[in-house]
């Protein structure tokens, strides 16, 4: 990523901005993620297929945010993250800048977000053919072997939370299950708490969640805890419509129209 | 006691005691006698009182073990459990396990003049040790008491404030935060590290017990330090977030030393040993 | 001491399996579901997961479990009543298929919950277990435990520890407590007393990587340094490391009630998450992750040794293997060793 990797000296040389998050190569074959802060450390910088991490994470991180501005290495969900993410007033053009990744692999800088919205909304957000096919055979399942299948894969959960911390739309500085007057989620693990905060989850990542995959990817025992969240995207779009992220805010779940249709309140 | 190591003793609240706004003082019976019998602690020490449904929150033991048949502890509406504790009334049946942590070593104070120094809500953690000193007053020489707060109301003990007033072998310095005086309050005016450093104890064969808000502890460990202190006869007590009380959950795990284990109660100069995690 | 040796053949594995299933034991063994391995009650044989370095979380769990009742109470019309978990009639568990370095991880554990105050709640679980540990073969390079003091082929913790000899070969058995002798005569025909080979060159090669004693002289002096913010700045802040880890045993205590009864439970927690420390105030002593790092460090190499005279870390890497963001434990402890203060 010759060219990553020169726009990243030029950033930092100038201090255009004080740190660029991007890839680099991990343990065995992982890669993970690298904060450069000076020019040389800019060599580290990778970008391959292996680089699924969801970057925006970090950019509501406290320690890193007060480095000053940010310029992130984004593929195209990350690009969506962000946008969502300005769009709830996170993050903006004062403080972090978009080095762009095709999904050829190209680098592509933006000027602004406004930029960045425009090259995302290009593209559809498409669950896969693996997945959809899981959706439709959890769809096709009855109530009962519903509710069976997710108890199996919840129960071995020890709610450790990867999930939230990989998920770029988890930002709030006391998450619903830390908030302790009233106890909403209970604390320990068992299957039906298990079941609660991954529902409580999925529901309040309706209409904010671009599918990127994160909250799976962390989870370390690879519970598919993505498929709640894919199926929260496909049921939204049949209530109101397929969302983009979009810097003009208007959230799916928060804005009225007057053809919303009902009929999930039966 | 059973071996789980969980199981709280049963306490009935005897009497609450309203001392300032969001403060309360619970009077505390063994709800089984034997239990009573066989209970023992020392000034310094902590428990963990519960609400059953609700959870357990951590406080000194506010009397002496010198005054038996009884425990009592002082708390301020803050959390969850708090403020669970704050609406239970006269005759409510809590839990409380202890006694945890180790004491202030009263023993090796004998002889000594001793100079008692708090803040706020932070008088409940000394007033245990107090209490042991002034039943057995006659085992130290000077005791003098400074305790002040942000306003009048804020006080707490009043009642216990006005005896050691009256008693002439206790010297009682209380203040209040500039502005948060009353019309008629006779104190002292000002913040209590400036009030030591004017009533300027001596340092001479003298203990000192620090307990208070962190910005009041800043401020006043500097100024004993001039009137000659050294970081062997300060004493404090230092409240951290603590879950089991006996050393395993890891909450209160600051440096090498476990807050519920070999403090609450730390001097100086072991305090200084310690990183600033707490 | 002479170890009592046996040679177990490779198909009376399954056999062994069988003849304790048949006798009402119950078996926690490896267990294969998204990929990942975890300690599950095994019904039989077949559903055993073989061919992993390490399991992906550890067997913890039976004796110190991820939720746990330590009290009921009800408040009825006589009043509180409050009743302590019941420790009489606690299951007899045999765990199979731990390595090495997560049977001595059971000991490490036991440090932490028996120093000082004796908690029954643990020692009574840990008292029901029979560990048959299996001995390491193949490492990869997340392995440490030649570097705090075990080695793939370490009896510590283990009741019976069994190594194959060669990839398609035989066990050896080596049967090191009267735990071990119990399991061996509920079937004695299975561990052959035969000449067997010394284990050794069956073993994984698993180089040492740091020194831990100089590791631990040199966090003496390391609080302060700027290492701890580098290292952590990828860090999110979840419980992960501290889950699957075979010696964390921070834990909560909580309240679950439904009306006027409930149950006071014991629950894993980490030191990781942003709020372990925080106070109702608002104050919280760590308040940037990288003090939370630190501590996890500092925790297991340093005040651990100090206090408890054990390591909190046996070496077996899953925290490495686990993270989300690649906080690879060896690669950090390394750059420790490296920094020049």
């Amino acid at each position: 990523m010759v060219d990553l990797i020169k726009r990243t000296k030029e950033l930092l040389e100038t201090s255009e901005v004080k740190v660029v998050i991007g890839y680099e190569q991990g343990s065995g074959n992982k890669t993970r993620a690298l904060f450069v802060e000076k020019p040389e450390d800019a060599d580290k910088l990778i970008f391959d297929s292996r680089c699924v991490q969801n970057l925006a994470a970090y950019v509501t991180k406290k320690e890193i945010k007060e480095k000053g501005k940010m310029a992130i290495t984004a593929t195209l969900p990350v690009m969506r993250s962000i946008i969502q993410l300005a769009s709830e007033f996170q993050v903006n053009d004062s403080n972090l800048l978009v080095l762009g990744i095709t999904p050829e692999s190209k680098m592509i800088e933006f000027k602004n977000l406004v930029e960045v919205e425009a090259f995302v909304h290009q593209f559809q957000i498409e669950i896969d053919d693996r997945n959809k096919e899981m959706l439709d055979r959890l769809e096709k399942m009855t109530k009962a072997e519903r509710w069976k299948f997710w108890i199996d894969e919840l129960t071995p959960c020890f709610k450790c939370y990867a999930c939230r911390a990989a998920c770029p739309m988890c930002y709030c500085s006391r998450c619903t299950v830390d908030v302790n007057q009233p106890q909403w989620i209970p604390v320990s693990s068992d299957e039906l708490g298990n079941l609660e905060w991954h529902i409580m989850r999925a529901i309040h990542l309706t209409g904010r969640c671009i599918d990127c995959d994160a909250c799976y990817n962390a989870c370390p025992l690879a519970i598919p805890i993505n498929l709640l969240t894919k199926k929260m995207l496909v049921d939204a779009k049949e209530h109101f419509g397929g969302y983009q992220p979009s810097l003009k805010g208007d959230h799916l779940m928060s804005t009225y129209k007057p053809d919303d249709k009902e009929n999930f309140i039966q | 006691m059973t071996d789980n190591l969980y199981m709280p003793y049963l306490m009935r609240i005897e009497r609450i005691t309203y001392e300032a706004p969001g403060v309360k003082t619970f009077m505390l019976k063994f709800v089984d006698e034997a239990d009573q019998d066989r209970f023992s602690y020392k000034a310094g020490q902590f428990g963990e009182y519960s609400v059953y449904g609700v959870g357990e929150s951590t406080f000194c033991i506010a009397s002496s073990p010198t005054r038996k048949g009884y425990i009592e502890c002082t708390f301020r509406q803050t959390g969850k459990v708090t403020n669970a504790l704050s609406g239970c009334e006269e005759g409510s049946v809590i839990g409380f396990r202890g006694p945890y942590g180790n004491i202030f070593p009263i023993d090796e104070w004998k002889g000594k003049n001793l100079l008692f120094i708090a803040g706020g809500i932070a008088l409940p953690p000394m007033r245990c040790v107090i209490w042991n000193a002034l039943d057995l007053r006659e085992n130290f020489k000077d005791v003098t008491i400074i305790y002040g707060a942000r306003t009048v109301k804020d006080l707490v003990y009043k009642d216990e404030l006005k005896d050691w007033e009256l008693r002439k072998d206790v010297n009682l310095v209380t203040t209040v935060d500039p502005g948060g005086e009353s019309p008629d309050w006779k104190g002292e005016i000002g913040f209590v590290p400036t009030i030591v450093e004017k009533v300027a104890p001596s340092s001479k064969d003298t203990i000192a017990i620090v307990c208070g808000p962190p910005v009041m502890i800043k401020y006043t460990f500097p100024v004993l330090a001039k009137l000659g202190f050294t970081d062997e006869s300060i004493y404090t007590t230092l409240e951290n977030r603590m879950k089991c009380g006996f050393g395993k959950c890891g909450r209160c795990n600051v440096g090498k030393v476990y807050v519920c284990k070999d403090g609450p109660v730390f001097t100086l100069a072991q305090l200084k040993t310690l990183p600033d995690e707490y | 001491m002479n170890i009592d040796k046996r040679l177990v053949r490779k198909d009376s594995l399954e056999k062994l399996f069988d003849i304790l299933k048949r006798n009402s034991k119950t078996i926690y063994a490896p267990f294969s579901k998204n990929g990942k391995t975890t300690f599950r009650n095994a019904e039989s044989f077949a559903t055993i997961s073989t061919g992993y370095i390490q399991t992906t979380e550890s067997s913890k769990d039976v004796a110190f479990p991820r939720t746990e009742k330590i009290l009921d109470f009800s408040n009825n019309k006589d009043g509180m009543s409050v009743k302590g978990t019941d420790l009489s009639n606690l299951p007899e568990v045999i765990l199979w298929g731990v390595r090495p370095c997560d049977a001595a991880g059971i000991g490490e554990l036991g440090s932490i919950f028996n120093w000082d105050y004796k908690d029954e709640i643990f020692n009574n679980r840990a008292s029901k277990v029979t560990v048959l540990g299996f001995s390491c073969n193949k490492s990869d390079e997340f392995c440490f435990c030649t570097s705090v003091g075990g080695n793939p082929g370490n009896t510590v913790g283990s009741d019976i520890l069994f190594t194959r000899l060669g990839e398609e070969g035989d066990y050896l058995a080596e049967i090191l407590t009267q735990k071990g002798m119990d399991v061996v005569s509920e079937a004695p025909d299975l561990f052959e007393k035969a000449e067997t080979p010394l284990k050794d060159k069956f073993l994984a090669e698993v180089p040492v990587r740091f020194n831990h004693e100089q590791i631990r002289e040199k966090l003496d002096k390391f609080f302060e340094s700027e290492e701890w913010n580098k290292q952590s700045l990828r860090c999110l802040g979840c419980g992960a490391c501290a889950y699957v880890c075979p010696t964390c045993a921070c834990f909560d205590i909580q309240d679950e009630a439904h009306g006027k009864k409930g149950s006071r439970v014991r629950c894993w927690d980490s030191c990781g998450f942003s709020h372990f420390t925080l106070h109702t105030s608002g104050h919280n002593p760590r308040e940037v992750q990288s003090a939370r790092w630190r501590q996890r460090i500092m925790h297991k190499f340093s005040y651990m040794p100090e206090r408890l005279a054990v390591y909190g870390c046996t070496g077996c890497g899953r925290c490495s293997r686990a993270c989300p963001v690649d906080m690879n434990i060896l690669e950090h402890l390394i750059s420790i060793q490296e920094v020049t203060i």
